[in-house]
């Protein structure tokens, strides 16, 4: 409690001054954004656009209303590619946010600086890769023959690269392989978020008694929270996006993944495979929809951007 | 810190999120009332008549081959220096690979950017002889469209073209085929004192046989993208039977399903049999060297035991097909065996079908081929061609060109790969310990799923 009446203060000290006078708007910043806002446009908001009139119409341009989402949901493949995708989400999203504030609260508070500077930075190599370059870098780790460790695998019971890839086993390979490439870069964003707590309020929180963990929970993770709801929607909008990985294990292993086991490759096949762009464009508009209802959720539940104004 | 904002501005909130309600609901009951068109149109059959684009001699013409068939379409273009070729490599469809047909799709829409001459495999055929959307020309020209004599095309070898026909026209020329023949070891069989098998029958006893008195030796594989064609085609399996243009007949219950699948289940509990596949990460060097038989395509013998098992010359032999006992009629399957096409949308159709006639049917290219040949008169100078037959421990001709004749056209090729379903649901139920026998209701399943899902009508009678 210590804190947020800390940080109103500060605030409103701010505010309550004279409201500064803000300049005019210029021409400069105008200039500034208009590179970004001109391909935003051309590669963000046309597609998009474009995206939804194929989803409401057919491949003669008719008007179609709903019956393209209806088709496509229908299909056989769109509830399982779905299901996968959200136990995916579920898992990588649990153990990202469990694991990432967990080991940035121990490397700001429990660990040496120096050695805390060096774990972040070995945290960070898998995120300096590419994705293909990670899925590659997996492809070797989960192979038996060839993995460094084939024992760990051999003594869970699987002897061959197929027994690994057993459709069961998809979504804890693919929340790997996602936590590898993804979680260091998050764990040094919040470790930068953490050293933005003033260490008054830290002292303070030890001087009424606060053990490490304590205070962690009750001060620390608390004044993160806005950091933490932001990586959970970055990660799960990268999440329902889901392709390259599934596509490639598809490919390496000789077909044995199913080439429409995640929503992205299904619509891949509609458009590429069947011909069929509009039934695509219906199973990214679905995707878009869930992308924005989930943001939409957390940004409301946690203030994320309202915080400032108060 | 939850309440933020003046009791006014939250009202004006409410007011607005039912404005919005309300509006979206109005939205869907006109989405939902006023569409009347279909979801997607029937493609229009490809009869409209071939309009070759506007012709321009001496052109330069774009190639699209393989890795393997690039040194053919390389010697063509030494031995032909007049004519201008831009020569681009790609995965020519193995493995169930779209690559063609997505690039095709958007070439479709662009209207622009098609190749001339594209190797590909006898699955593309079906997207290729008709327009990927209304309006748009068929991929493929119809090469009996003043394009290739008959004569040449009556050349091939018998059922050959099957898979580049449709609405009676012919859209590619075959390549290669890869006949199913019975690959053995002849150095192990002879040392071990073992008769090579003719029937299926002889075949499951003798690989319980090789079980039993050296464990760790194979007869076989299933596990391999494409083991089914060896096996479930070559015993007359009706899995992707087109009865009419639109209509996919694919029953595995039946009996002829069945015995295929209980022989190997058989074989497999017996670890004669494999689940893992020839091509799949490690098994050359674990167990190359134990592969007694092998049931598959006529290029098994380079590209299997030659390059990837690294088996000395004069040891792997071949044998004609395997038939069932008491049946007169022996069949066999089909592994791959690509085709050329040409595109309609090309400029110079002159030099394109050249190309593709020189590339199929001259002995020129065709003795020394990777791959066995379609064409009749080229497969007999492919195997008279020492290259070709050195390796082996016995003459490959017989066996080779019996199989070449009868290859079982009761396996349709579909707009859908058939190996999809048999390596992403059949291959990881084996892999789990299932039998072949418990999995066909879902292979099945499976297979009409897709179909349905590519327009097709199923039966299963």
């Amino acid at each position: 409690m210590t804190l947020l009446e800390t940080e109103r203060v500060a605030v409103s000290a701010l505010r309550r001054g004279t409201v500064p006078r803000r300049r005019g708007p210029g021409r400069a910043g105008y200039f500034f954004v208009a590179g970004y806002a001109l391909l935003l446009l051309a590669f963000g908001v046309f597609p998009t656009g474009y995206s939804f009139y194929l989803a409401l119409t057919n491949d003669r341009g008719q008007f179609t209303g709903f019956n393209q989402f209806v088709k496509v949901a229908q299909d056989y493949r769109f509830v399982p590619a779905f299901t996968h995708m959200l136990v995916y989400l579920v898992m990588w999203l649990a153990v990202l946010v469990v694991l990432v504030v967990l080991v940035a609260v121990v490397l700001r508070s429990r660990v040496r600086p120096g050695t805390s500077a060096l774990f972040r930075f070995l945290y960070y190599i898998p995120g300096a890769l590419a994705g293909v370059a990670s899925v590659l870098v997996w492809l070797f780790m989960l192979d038996p023959d060839v993995s460094p460790v084939s024992w760990l695998l051999n003594s869970m019971g699987m002897h061959s690269f197929a027994a690994v890839l057993a459709p069961g086993n998809l979504p804890l390979i693919l929340m790997l392989i996602a936590f590898w490439t993804g979680a260091g870069g998050w764990m040094v964003v919040m470790y930068g978020a953490l050293n933005n707590i003033p260490d008054e309020v830290l002292e303070a929180a030890r001087m009424d008694g606060a053990g490490p963990w304590r205070t962690a929970w009750h001060i620390q993770i608390p004044m993160i929270r806005q950091w933490i709801v932001y990586m959970t929607i970055m990660a799960f909008a990268t999440g329902t996006q889901l392709f390259v990985e599934p596509q490639l294990l598809q490919t390496a292993s000789l077909g044995r993944v199913s080439p429409s086991w995640s929503p992205n490759q299904l619509a891949y096949v509609y458009a590429f495979q069947q011909g069929d762009f509009n039934g695509a464009a219906a199973i990214s508009v679905f995707l878009l929809a869930l992308g924005l209802i989930a943001a939409g959720l957390l940004v409301a539940r946690s203030n994320l951007f309202t915080l400032d104004e108060k | 810190m939850r309440s933020s904002g003046s009791p006014r501005a939250g009202r004006r909130r409410a007011v607005l999120r039912t404005a919005t309600a309300a509006l979206s609901l109005a939205m869907a009951a006109v989405l939902a009332g006023c569409a009347s068109a279909d979801t997607s149109t029937d493609s229009p059959s490809a009869d409209q008549g071939f309009k070759p684009a506007a012709q321009k001699e001496g052109s330069p013409i774009t190639v699209w081959a393989d890795s393997t068939r690039l040194p053919s379409v390389q010697a063509y273009q030494k031995s032909h220096p007049d004519v201008k070729m831009e020569i681009v490599t790609y995965d020519g469809g193995a493995d169930g690979s779209t690559y063609l047909q997505s690039k095709t799709q958007l070439f479709d829409r662009t209207g622009s950017g098609w190749p001339d001459v594209v190797f590909g495999s006898p699955t593309d055929m079906t997207w290729a002889s008709e327009p990927t959307k209304p309006g748009a020309q068929a991929f493929a020209a119809p090469l009996d469209d003043k394009l290739v004599p008959k004569s040449t095309l009556d050349g091939f070898a018998k059922g050959s073209l099957a898979p580049c026909q449709f609405n009676g026209h012919t859209y590619c020329m075959r390549n290669d085929i890869a006949q199913v023949v019975l690959w053995y070891n002849k150095s192990l069989m002879d040392k071990w004192g073992y008769e090579v098998p003719a029937t299926w029958e002889q075949y499951e006893a003798l690989g319980k046989r090789v079980a039993k008195e050296h464990p760790g030796y194979l007869v076989g594989s299933v596990g391999d993208t494409n083991s089914h064609e060896s096996y479930f085609w070559a015993g007359q399996c009706p899995a992707f039977s087109l009865v009419k243009p639109d209509t996919l007949r694919s029953d595995l219950n039946d009996e002829k399903c069945v015995r295929t699948a209980k022989l190997l289940d058989g074989l497999i509990s017996a670890k004669a049999v494999t689940t893992k596949g020839f091509f799949s990460q490690g098994f050359a060097k674990d167990s190359g060297s134990k592969v007694l038989m092998a049931y598959g395509p006529s290029w098994y013998g380079q590209y299997l035991f030659k390059t990837a098992f690294k088996t000395p010359a004069k040891q792997i032999a071949v044998a004609p097909p395997l038939a069932w006992q008491g049946e007169t009629a022996r069949t066999t399957g089909n592994v791959g065996g690509g085709v050329w096409m040409v595109s309609s949308h090309s400029a110079n159709l002159k030099a394109s079908t050249d190309l593709v006639t020189w590339l199929t049917t001259s002995d020129e290219n065709q003795a020394s081929a990777p791959t066995y040949p379609a064409y009749t008169k080229a497969a007999q100078a492919w195997l008279a061609n020492p290259v070709n037959s050195d390796y082996f421990a016995n003459d490959v001709t017989k066996p080779f060109q019996e199989a070449a004749d009868e290859v079982w056209t009761g396996w349709s090729n579909t707009r859908f790969s058939d190996a999809t379903a048999w390596s992403s649901v059949v291959l990881p139920a084996l892999t789990s310990g299932k039998s072949l026998v418990s999995t066909l209701p879902a292979w099945q399943e499976e297979i009409r799923n897709q179909a349905k899902a590519e327009g097709y009508q199923v039966v299963d009678e």
